[in-house]
């Protein structure tokens, strides 16, 4: 099922924030229609290793290939290989002073150079497959948090991205609104998206997800399909976590 | 004479008002005019030197920097009379109302340089990375994503700001630009009486009240929309 090169292959990724050493030589390969759950304690290097995939953090030393695209290589037009990654961030991001439709054809337009038409019909469609065209003239504050959350998913996946990103995107909802969420991420990856998701959702981690990276220290600790991660935890620290959580 | 009719005879002396209104008007569209300049150059090249200064390069912004501390620190006075008396030394011979027009907009500029470098700022970096994930340039992503927000941020502190500076277009009286305070001053002069002033008083109110009423509805209206 698995199979084709890699869509996005991060090696030997170190990160220093001066002296604090956050990634300490972490690799994180994915293979096309992949769903790949990162989960560890905060600290451990999780949403710094997600933000080294699309540059927005950059990494001290490794490489970062997406689609065939050397990332870290000074020649790459980095907005033109940004294009293909999406990124879905915590705290949504979405612009407040554009509607949801707004905030979805910004990119459109601007970067892809579509018309407003086009730009506007492609968002309407993106806004469709969240389940929030009927949304699209309302502002960012006007929406609850699950929604403003899903608009940020259309504004990402509209521009048809070879991989997507999620950095805790249920984090900051309230527990009610994070099932919507969840739903259209499901959706998404039955589409046959390729996805990275660091994120603290262990029951959408076990039913979803094709392989769980557990990290700790900068360090990737354990690696493995989710039932053998959360059945069979090898690691001790990574039992010391499974166990904390289940405590909450 | 009784107090009362002295009083009104120096101040509100019909004939002297009379004689010298048309003046006065001459005065308040001169007023008008050089503010309106003043507030459209100064606002414009604020906001071009703060989104220069975004780019971060660091002796540009050592340099805008520099230049914005000292307009922001000189009397508006001291511009005006610098570039009035100043610059025909070397060759320059600016009219009193250029030379106001220009001291006015280089002190304007500066303030507002500064509002608008506090707004940019106070964007949060989420905009910033939101807009660059999906593949916009760090140009495009200040343009369409940071500055409607930094702006709509500095429009109460701007207004409040452009105001003050706005009516320092009465300093342009000491370069011998014919606005409202020096057609005024002239008719004292003339006349010998004080009326000329209360009517430049008056000039300036009808300008400047609803310039004020503006400003705190803007405020308002901008307080609660974020």
């Amino acid at each position: 099922m698995l199979n084709g090169p890699p869509i996005l292959e991060a090696r030997g990724i170190h990160k220093h924030f001066g002296t604090l050493h956050v990634l300490k030589g972490v690799d994180l390969v994915v293979a096309p229609r992949e769903l790949v759950f990162i989960i560890g304690p905060s600290g451990s290097g999780k949403s710094t290793l997600l933000r080294c995939c699309n540059r927005l953090e950059e990494p001290s030393s490794g490489s970062v290939v997406v689609d065939g695209i050397d990332l870290l290589d000074r020649r790459t037009d980095i907005n033109a290989a940004r294009r293909r990654i999406g990124m879905v961030f915590q705290s949504f991001n979405l612009y407040p002073h554009m509607t949801a439709l707004g905030n979805v054809a910004l990119a459109l337009r601007r970067v892809l150079g579509r018309s407003r038409e086009e730009a506007e019909a492609i968002a309407h469609a993106a806004l469709r497959r969240v389940g929030l065209d009927e949304k699209a003239n309302a502002y960012p504050l006007e929406l609850s948090g699950g929604q403003q959350q899903r608009v940020a998913i259309a504004r990402a996946i509209a521009l048809e991205p070879r991989v997507m990103l999620f950095d805790e995107p249920t984090s900051a909802l309230d527990p009610e609104l994070v099932g919507g969420v969840l739903k259209v991420m499901r959706e998404l990856r039955e589409s046959g998206m390729t996805m990275v998701v660091v994120s603290h959702e262990m029951g959408f981690a076990r039913a979803a997800a094709d392989r769980v990276l557990f990290m700790d220290q900068g360090r990737v600790v354990e690696e493995g399909p989710p039932a053998q991660i959360f059945g069979d935890p090898r690691a001790d620290r990574l039992r010391e976590f499974l166990r904390d959580l289940d405590r909450h | 004479m009784s107090n009362w009719d002295n009083f009104i005879f120096t101040f509100f002396n019909a004939r002297v008002m009379a004689e010298y209104l048309p003046r006065i008007i001459d005065g308040f569209f001169l007023t008008v005019g050089l503010a309106a300049l003043i507030v459209a150059s100064g606002l414009a090249l604020g906001l071009a030197l703060a989104v220069i200064r975004s780019f971060r390069i660091r002796p540009v912004n050592w340099l805008i920097v520099f230049l914005v501390d000292l307009f922001r620190a000189l009397p508006p006075l001291v511009v005006i009379v610098l570039i009035y008396f100043g610059l025909p030394p070397v060759g320059l011979a600016p009219s009193g109302f250029v030379s106001t027009w220009v001291a006015l907009t280089l002190v304007l500029a500066a303030f507002a340089e500064e509002i608008f470098w506090a707004g940019i700022l106070a964007v949060p970096r989420g905009q910033w990375e939101a807009a660059r994930s999906t593949g916009m340039g760090f140009a495009q992503t200040l343009l369409w994503v940071v500055l409607p927000q930094a702006v709509r941020l500095t429009i109460p502190p701007l207004t409040n700001r452009t105001i003050a500076i706005t009516k320092g277009t009465a300093l342009g009286s000491v370069v011998a630009v014919a606005e409202i305070l020096s057609q005024a001053s002239a008719g004292v002069s003339f006349s010998s009486n004080p009326s000329p002033l209360t009517l430049g008083a008056i000039a300036y109110l009808i300008l400047f009240v609803p310039v004020v009423a503006f400003g705190r509805w803007v405020e308002t209206r901008f307080a609660w929309r974020r």
